[in-house]
């Protein structure tokens, strides 16, 4: 599994973790991994710590996953990013939209 | 198990006792039966009659079982026809021949009825197999003609569309794989009303169909709004929110836009998601980075959304050089991505600057062995005012209802001035006058020209002579900006007006601004040279215009345009 998700024990929190190469290969298990939730989460945390990769239909994924949480009223956080995937988040400006640590 | 279906099999064997026994066996298996004595009937029955599979004797008169196995495979092409060679031979070499021949499978004499049908069934479960194979193949590649088919017309569609533009102008050079589109990759270039230069260099999100689909709606904001002498801002304004309006969610477009302006030395960017793009000055040798101030097009709603740009000064001959993430994201084979470091130093090795795509494409290939399909490059230089010569717009109208005789006077006030540019409605108004046509770009030039010096210099305040020198140059911008950011009151004031005059007819525009004016006689003392950074809008106002002048302290500005006769 590439894509791995987490509920914390409240149902209040999901970590989704993506392993690999981010890209459009992981587009069904990434977005199944919360629409199938029965309730949405109040916060979202992208972990890209195995991340080693990720490409502009990764980042189509990032914005779906905002949408679903409510969009500017979301709260999702990507963590663990490497130093590329970082310089693809920074060039895209996606700092704006998501916090990036 | 699935009940097998009758086939039609040929039996190739000279002993006639042997044929018997063998018809038998297979019909009762329930198989049509087809009999040859020798190769050569069994070649011909097979040309005439087409059996699913052949049971084929290896020694026999006239032709042996091996030259008509041959001859039956080349037959048979591509279709599997499984050809089991009866043999009462032991030696491996000969069963080896059996197989080298063509055959399939061997069946020892005497035979036994329960393996005979094994074989056959065995054989036919081959056979169905590749003819499925064969079926998918041809299929998918009817599809894949299909597909490619639907591409061309697309992209004809959309050349012409893309190319209406100005790719071709000779300060432009641009690399794109001839489907570039079906990549994402969009580049676009047309002239302002003004001489100005707009290019565009996008890549939507995606492949194929859905990256192309984004490319026409923003293909005519683009042209449209260019072509009517709107700016980057509007312009991008417009491309954002209806790319928003369009698009689904994961769907957006990085993109930069410059506005390269070639009266005053300029060139306006606005990047958002796309890799840096560099100013390369000339004297200088240096590499000034464009870098993504913003998010790509289309993610932010309307109220959102930032159309911020940066101002840089140019020299002639320096260049602006876009590219796409292909370059930089292409990849080795262990996975190591070519970066931006390596590209700096194939900027850093370049001795020639016309073979810099040539170097980078030498790089790429030394660095992976293969070329990527989504690779975009665009190099934009500064030419001589001079030498710039936009294309004629063409208007579709008759010219049956041309007003000639009229006036209005507009005033823009601080809110609107924030946000609005009336430069393209003015342009479309006065356009109406067919005698103006001929010199639209003085025209528009002139009008943008003191409608930014009442802005700029007289509702803002902002001191043109900050503009001497590049750092200043960019101050000059920020303070721009915050000023208008700002502006709470202010006006600018535009008078027009149109009459008859002979067989022609004449224009005189008036500009006035809120502002503290500036000491008139002075500037006019200035000769007319067009070349400093500063300033330069009063000289070329009086060299596209006729009777300029300035009043009320420099708060109000004069120009004619006149012509001859109606166009």
């Amino acid at each position: 599994m590439s894509v791995v998700t987490e509920v914390s024990p409240d149902g209040q929190k999901l970590t989704i973790s993506v392993k690999g190469r981010f890209d459009f290969g992981r587009h069904q298990e990434f977005r199944e991994s919360y629409e199938r939730l029965p309730k949405k989460p109040d916060s979202i945390v992208v972990d890209l710590k195995e991340a080693t990769y990720l490409d502009s239909s990764a980042l189509g994924m990032l914005l779906l996953l905002r949408d679903h949480a409510g969009g500017d009223n979301s709260d999702v956080r990507v963590v663990n990013s490497s130093s590329d995937v970082r310089k693809i988040l920074a060039i895209s400006n996606f700092d704006k939209l998501f916090d990036i640590t | 198990m699935q009940v097998q279906e009758p086939l039609t099999i040929l039996i190739a064997e000279d002993s006639a006792a042997d044929r018997l026994l063998l018809s038998t066996i297979v019909r009762r298996q329930g198989h049509e039966v087809l009999t040859a004595a020798n190769g050569a009937e069994a070649v011909d029955l097979f040309r005439r009659q087409q059996p699913d599979l052949v049971l084929m004797d290896a020694m026999m008169p006239v032709m042996d079982g091996f030259e008509a196995a041959r001859q039956i495979k080349a037959l048979a092409g591509e279709t599997l026809v499984p050809i089991i060679f009866l043999t009462s031979l032991t030696e491996s070499e000969a069963l080896a021949r059996c197989l080298e021949a063509g055959g399939d499978d061997f069946l020892a004499k005497p035979y036994n009825q329960v393996i005979l049908a094994a074989k056959i069934k065995a054989m036919d479960r081959l056979r169905r197999l590749q003819a499925t194979v064969l079926q998918q193949r041809d299929l998918i590649a009817k599809h894949h003609d299909y597909l490619l088919n639907e591409q061309r017309v697309a992209k004809a569609v959309f050349d012409k569309v893309a190319h209406s533009g100005c790719l071709s102008a000779a300060n432009i050079r641009y690399l794109q794989s001839p489907y570039a589109l079906f990549n994402g990759d969009l580049l676009l270039a047309a002239y302002t009303p003004a001489g100005d230069m707009h290019v565009l260099l996008g890549d939507f999100t995606g492949h194929g169909l859905p990256a192309a689909v984004g490319a026409m709606p923003l293909a005519e904001v683009f042209y449209g709004m260019t072509a009517k002498g709107y700016g980057l801002a509007e312009t991008l304004r417009e491309m954002n929110a209806k790319l928003k309006r369009i698009l689904p969610v994961d769907m957006f477009c990085c993109a930069t836009l410059l506005c390269l302006s070639f009266q005053r030395r300029s060139v306006e960017v606005w990047n958002g998601g796309m890799p840096d793009g560099y100013l390369h000055r000339i004297a200088s040798g240096e590499r000034v980075p464009l870098a993504a101030r913003h998010l790509p097009l289309g993610v932010l709603s309307a109220q959102a959304f930032d159309d911020r740009t940066e101002v840089h000064p140019m020299a002639a001959g320096d260049r602006v050089f876009l590219l796409s993430d292909g370059v930089i994201d292409t990849s080795d084979a262990s996975d190591q991505l070519f970066g931006v470091e390596r590209l700096q130093q194939v900027f850093a090795a370049n001795r020639e600057p016309d073979r810099l795509f040539e170097d980078i494409e030498q790089a790429l290939r030394d660095f992976r062995g293969e070329a990527r399909d989504d690779v975009s490059m665009v190099e934009v230089s500064l030419l001589e005012p001079a030498q710039v010569k936009p294309s004629a717009p063409v208007y579709s109208d008759s010219g049956q209802s041309c007003p000639l005789d009229w006036s209005v006077s507009f005033e823009f006030r601080g809110a609107t001035l924030k946000r609005f540019n009336p430069l393209p409605y003015l342009l479309q108004l006065l356009l109406e006058v067919h005698g103006l046509r001929a010199q639209s770009g003085a025209l528009y030039s002139v009008l943008a020209e003191l409608y930014s010096n009442a802005l700029e210099h007289g509702v803002l305040g902002l001191d043109s002579s900050l503009k001497r020198d590049a750092a200043g140059f960019a101050r000059y911008y920020q303070q721009r900006n915050d000023r208008l950011e700002a502006l709470q009151d202010g006006f600018v004031r535009v008078h027009l007006q149109v009459q008859p005059q002979g067989e022609g007819g004449c224009l005189v525009i008036r500009v006035e601004d809120s502002g503290k004016g500036f000491d008139v006689a002075r500037v006019m003392e200035r000769p007319l040279d067009g070349v400093r950074l500063s300033g330069r809008g009063v000289s070329l106002v009086r060299q596209l215009g006729r009777n300029a002048s300035w009043s009320d302290e420099g708060r109000s500005a004069r120009v004619e345009f006149s012509w001859e006769v109606e166009a």
